[in-house]
C-alpha cells in the first residue's frame, strides 16, 4: 500500500524526517504519533504530496508520488484546520470537492445524515461554528471511496456524539478493507482504534508495532504509561 | 465731368475687364455682370470701382497674378476670382495694391490661390468681408491669405481665410486693424506680424492653425477679445511673442491649445482678464521679460497654468483665479488667504529636460509636485499670486 | 485548472471586496460622466486612477487572497490535481473577478453615456485593455509573492513594495538619470525605460490616444513614430503580455517545489 524508503526532509536547516523507512500494508488502522516537531505531518505530507522530501522514495499503490498527482485520486485526506472560502455554502462546497473529483462516486446524503447537517447545507462557510466546520470537513473526507484514508487530528472540535459517530464510520471503513492512517494527541482514542502505530521520535522512527507490543517493549501496564516511558526515557 | 458705368459681359460692348478698363477714366465705375471671364494680370492703373453682380468668375488660368492695382481709390467689389498662377520667384496673387492709398477690396471669393491679397506699400485701405480659401499643405509652396508689406492705417475686417499659410500677414506695417476675422488651418500663423506696431487686433476668432497669432519684433499692440482654439500640436501656440514690448493682451479666451501663449524677451506686456481653459500649457515664458503684468485671467484646468525661465524680473502674478488654487478664504472677500504658486516642479523640470514630459500624469510625479507645493525649493520663491480669487472671474467683455 | 478557476471566481464574485470594488468604479463612471459630462476629462482622470489604483488593488487583493485561502488550497493539495492547475487556476479567477469588477464598473456608465457612439471609444477600450493587462500583472506579482512568503506580514510588506517600485519609485530613478545623463541622447533610453515598466507603458500608450499627446512635444513625437507603427503596438502588447507570462510561470515554478 505505502513503501517509504530512506526519506529525508529538512525545512532550512531543521531536519525533520532523517530517514524513514516505513512500509504499511493494505487494510487496518495506523496511528502515527509522536510529541510536537517529531515530523508526524511532514511524514503525512510527504505522503500526500504536499511536502517535497530532498530525498528518499514514497510509494503508494506500487506509484511513486514524485511529480505525480493521480495517485492522490485513492486517497482521502482530512486535513488539521479545516478552513474553506468563506463566501461559498456547505452544499456548494460538496458539490464543488465532488465535480473536482468527478470520477469518484460520492455517498454524501449519507453522510450528512450521519452528521445531522442538513440544517446547515444553506449557510455559508464563514458563519459555522467550528465543530460543524469539522464535520463539514469529514464528510469531505469519507464521501468518496477510496482506499486509503489519511487522518490528520480528526477528532479537533468534535463533541462527544459526534466522536462516537466518528469512532463508528473509522470501524466501518476499516470492515471495507480500507487502509486509515490517523495522527492524534488523543491517546485513549488512538488506543480505542488503532491497530498498529508508529512512533516518531526526532524525525526517526522509534517503534512500529501494535499497542500490545509496545507495551510488552516498554514493560508498562498500559498505553499512556508506554508512551510517557518512551519519551522520558528519550529526554532523560 | 461726369463718371460713367461701364457694363461688362458676354453680350455688351465690353467682353472683357480689359477692355472696360481701357476705355475708363478715373471715376468711373465698371459693372461686371454674371459669366466667366478668363484674364490674367489685369492692371487697374485708374482711381474706378469694379463691381461685380451676381458673383461673376474671374479665372486667370494659372497664368500669374490676376489684379494688380495702382492707382488710389480703386473698389474691387463681389467677384470669385481663382487659379493665380504658382511659382517660387514671383509672389504672384490674386489681387495685389502696389503704392496705392483708399482702396476698397471686399466680397471677394478667392480659390486656387499662391497669394491671396497682397498689400505692398498701400495705405487707408479696407479689406473686408472677403471669403479666402487656399489648399496649402506646407510652408514652402503656399502664400498668405491677406498679405501686407509697408501697409499703415488698413482696415482688414470680417474675412474668412481658411488653408493658407499665414491667414494675415503684416510686415513693417502700423497702425492697423484687423478686427472680425476668422482664420482656420493656417498652415503656420492665423495672423502673424514682424516689425509691426501700433496695430490693434479685435473679435478675431484663430482656430486649428500652426499658431493662432505670432507677434514678433513689434511694440504697442493690442489684442483684445479674441478667441484662439484649438492650435494644437508639438509646435503650436495661441499667441507667440517675441520681442515684443508695451502689448496689451485683454479679454481673450484661450481654449485648447498646446500652449496659449508663449513669451521670449517679451516687456511691460499686460496680459488682463483673459481665459486659459484647458490648454496643454497656459503660460510659457523664456528668456528675459521684464514688468509683466499677469492680473485677473482665469486659468482654467491646463495641464500647466505656468512654465517659467529664469529669476522672476518684476512681473506681477496678482488677482487671478486658478482652477488648481485648493485655499481657503476665511474673511470671505473673495481672495484666497494662502498665496499661489503656480508654477509645477514637474514643469521647473521638463524645462530643464524635456524627455522628462514623459512622466506627465505618473504617480511620483504628483507626490513631488504635491511636495513641491507644500514646501517649495526650486521653484522661484517670488513667483507667487498673492490675491488668488476664490472664484471665476467674470469678465466684463465691453471694457 | 478551469474548474479551480470557475470556483475561485464564484467565491469572489461574492466576497464583499468584489463588490466595493465594483461599486467603486461604477460610481467614479458615474460621477466623472454625469457631473463632468466631459468624455475626454473623464478618460484622463480614469486613466490616472486606473495607473495607481488598479496595480495597487490587485497586489493587496492577490496577497490577500492567497493568504486567506491557505487552508483551502491544502484541502485542493490533496485532492487528485495538478499543484500547477491550482495555483494558476486561483490565480486567474482572482485576476478575472478584479477585471470584471472593473470592465463592468466603469463599462456600465460609459454605455449609458453612449460611449459608442462617440469617438472616445478606442480611448475607453485601450484603458479597459490597459487596466485588465495590470490587473493581471499585479496580481500575478502577489502569488509569486505569496508563495514565496510563508510570512505573511512579509509578503504584504514586499506586495507593497512591488508596488511603489513600479508605480513610483522606478520613476523617480527614471527622472534621475533623464536629469543626470541630460547630455546624451535619450530617446532610446526613455523608450526602454516606459517599455520595461508596465505602469509606465500603460500610461504611455494611454497619453498619446489621449490628444495630450501634443503636449509632448519632440519627445512625444518620438514616441508616436514608435508606438503609432503597428509594431511599435504589437511590441508594447507583447512587454505587457510578457509581464503576465513571467511571473505566472514563476507561479508554475514555485508552485511545484513548494512545501505545504
Amino acid at each position: 500500500m505505502i513503501k517509504i524508503h530512506n526519506l529525508y526532509k529538512k525545512f532550512g536547516k531543521n531536519e525533520v524526517l532523517k530517514g524513514i523507512d516505513l512500509s504499511i500494508n493494505e487494510g487496518g488502522i495506523f496511528a502515527v504519533l509522536g510529541p510536537n516537531g517529531s515530523g508526524k505531518t511532514t511524514l503525512i505530507k510527504s505522503i500526500l504530496g504536499m511536502v517535497i522530501p530532498n530525498s528518499g522514495e514514497i510509494q503508494v499503490n506500487g506509484m511513486s508520488v514524485k511529480q505525480n498527482f493521480k495517485y492522490r485520486d485513492e486517497i482521502d485526506y482530512l486535513p488539521q484546520i479545516a478552513n474553506f472560502p468563506g463566501n461559498l455554502k456547505v452544499n456548494e462546497l460538496i458539490a464543488m470537492i465532488k465535480d473536482l473529483r468527478a470520477s469518484k462516486t460520492a455517498n454524501d446524503k449519507e453522510l450528512i445524515e450521519l452528521f445531522k447537517l442538513e440544517p446547515f447545507l444553506d449557510k455559508k462557510l464563514v458563519n459555522l461554528s467550528g465543530g460543524t466546520k469539522q464535520k463539514v470537513n469529514l464528510v469531505l473526507t469519507f464521501m468518496f471511496n477510496s482506499s486509503l484514508v489519511i487522518l490528520d487530528e480528526p477528532t479537533t472540535g468534535l463533541d462527544p456524539i459526534s466522536l462516537l459517530r466518528l469512532k463508528k464510520l473509522i470501524a466501518q471503513e476499516k470492515e471495507k478493507g480500507k487502509t486509515i492512517l490517523i495522527t492524534s494527541h488523543i491517546l485513549s482514542f488512538v488506543e480505542e482504534v488503532a491497530d498498529e502505530i508508529v512512533f516518531l521520535l526526532e524525525g526517526k522512527i522509534y517503534f512500529k508495532g501494535s499497542i500490545a507490543d509496545l507495551r510488552a517493549q516498554t514493560k508498562q501496564p498500559d498505553f499512556e504509561h508506554a508512551i510517557a516511558s518512551i519519551l522520558s526515557d528519550s529526554y532523560a | 465731368m461726369f463718371s460713367k458705368t461701364l457694363i461688362v459681359c458676354d453680350s455688351c460692348e465690353y467682353k472683357t475687364i480689359k477692355s472696360a478698363l481701357e476705355a475708363a477714366q478715373d471715376g468711373d465705375t465698371i459693372l461686371v455682370k454674371e459669366g466667366i471671364y478668363k484674364e490674367a494680370n489685369i492692371k487697374v492703373t485708374k482711381s474706378v470701382s469694379i463691381i461685380g453682380e451676381g458673383m461673376p468668375v474671374i479665372d486667370g488660368n494659372e497664368e500669374g497674378e490676376i489684379i494688380t492695382i495702382g492707382a488710389d481709390n480703386v473698389t474691387i467689389d463681389g467677384f470669385f476670382i481663382k487659379n493665380v498662377g504658382l511659382s517660387y520667384t514671383t509672389e504672384y496673387a490674386a489681387v495685389r495694391v502696389v503704392n496705392s492709398k483708399g482702396f476698397t477690396i471686399q466680397n471677394l471669393k478667392l480659390e486656387k490661390l499662391f497669394f491671396g491679397i497682397y498689400l505692398q506699400r498701400a495705405s487707408h485701405g479696407k479689406v473686408l468681408n472677403n471669403k479666402i480659401t487656399g489648399e496649402a499643405v506646407t510652408e514652402f509652396n503656399s502664400g498668405n491669405g491677406v498679405h501686407m508689406w509697408h501697409c499703415d492705417f488698413v482696415e482688414v475686417r470680417g474675412n474668412d481665410v481658411r488653408n493658407v499659410r499665414d491667414g494675415i500677414y503684416l510686415e513693417f506695417s502700423s497702425n492697423n486693424t484687423i478686427e472680425d476675422n476668422f482664420t482656420l488651418n493656417s498652415v503656420r500663423y492665423g495672423l502673424h506680424f514682424m516689425f509691426s506696431h501700433d496695430n490693434k487686433v479685435r473679435n478675431n476668432v484663430f482656430e486649428s492653425n500652426g499658431a493662432g497669432i505670432a507677434l514678433m519684433f513689434s511694440k504697442d499692440m493690442e489684442v483684445n477679445n479674441n478667441v484662439i482654439k484649438k492650435n494644437w500640436g508639438t509646435a503650436s501656440y495661441g499667441i507667440l511673442l517675441k520681442e515684443i514690448n508695451d502689448a496689451k493682451i485683454i479679454n481673450n479666451e484661450f481654449r485648447e491649445n498646446t500652449i496659449a501663449i508663449t513669451v521670449e524677451g517679451s516687456n511691460r506686456i499686460e496680459y488682463m482678464h483673459n481665459d486659459f481653459i484647458s490648454n496643454g500649457y497656459a503660460l510659457r515664458m523664456r528668456g528675459a521679460s521684464y514688468d509683466c503684468k499677469i492680473m485677473h485671467n482665469n486659468f482654467l484646468y491646463n495641464s500647466f497654468d505656468l512654465s517659467y525661465h529664469g529669476p522672476m524680473n518684476r512681473n506681477v502674478f496678482d488677482g487671478n483665479y486658478w482652477s488648481d488654487y485648493t485655499g481657503y478664504d476665511l474673511d470671505k472677500d473673495g481672495i484666497g488667504d494662502v498665496p499661489y504658486r503656480p508654477i509645477k516642479l514637474f514643469s521647473y523640470i521638463v524645462n530643464r529636460n524635456a524627455q522628462a514630459i514623459i512622466l506627465l500624469r505618473s504617480l511620483f510625479i504628483d507626490i513631488i509636485d504635491f511636495s513641491e507645493k507644500v514646501s517649495p525649493i526650486f521653484t522661484p520663491d517670488n513667483l507667487v499670486d498673492e490675491n488668488p480669487r476664490m472664484k471665476r472671474i467674470a469678465h466684463d467683455k465691453d471694457s | 485548472m478551469l474548474k479551480i478557476l470557475k470556483y475561485s471566481f464564484y467565491d469572489l464574485m461574492r466576497s464583499r471586496w468584489s463588490y466595493v470594488y465594483f461599486l467603486f468604479y461604477l460610481l467614479l463612471g458615474v460621477v466623472l460622466l454625469f457631473l463632468n459630462n466631459d468624455l475626454n476629462k473623464a478618460v484622463i482622470t480614469l486613466m490616472n486612477v486606473i495607473i495607481m489604483l488598479v496595480p495597487l488593488i490587485g497586489t493587496i487583493f492577490g496577497v490577500m487572497y492567497y493568504y486567506n485561502s491557505r487552508e483551502f488550497t491544502e484541502l485542493l493539495l490533496a485532492q487528485p490535481i495538478k499543484r500547477s492547475s491550482i495555483f494558476l487556476g486561483q490565480y486567474l479567477g482572482v485576476a478575472t473577478s478584479l477585471m470584471m469588477s472593473l470592465v463592468v464598473g466603469l463599462g456600465i456608465p460609459f454605455v449609458f453615456y453612449g460611449v459608442f457612439y462617440s469617438d472616445a471609444i478606442w480611448d475607453f477600450i485601450l484603458l479597459l485593455i490597459a487596466g485588465a493587462f495590470l490587473t493581471f500583472i499585479f496580481t500575478a506579482l502577489a502569488f509569486v509573492i505569496g508563495l514565496s512568503n510563508e510570512n505573511r506580514i512579509k509578503g504584504f510588506g514586499y506586495a507593497i513594495l512591488v508596488w511603489l517600485f513600479l508605480a513610483v519609485i522606478y520613476d523617480g530613478i527614471f527622472l534621475m538619470s533623464l536629469i543626470y545623463f541630460e547630455d546624451y541622447p535619450l530617446d532610446t533610453f526613455s523608450l526602454g525605460a516606459v517599455l520595461l515598466n508596465p505602469v509606465d507603458l500603460s500610461r504611455v500608450l494611454i497619453l498619446l490616444k489621449l490628444d495630450i499627446s501634443a503636449l509632448l512635444g519632440y519627445t512625444g513625437a518620438v514616441f508616436h513614430k514608435f508606438f503609432g507603427t503597428n509594431m511599435g503596438l504589437i511590441l508594447s502588447f507583447v512587454m505587457l503580455t510578457v509581464w503576465v507570462a513571467v511571473p505566472a510561470f514563476f507561479i508554475w515554478r514555485i508552485s511545484k517545489r513548494k512545501d505545504f
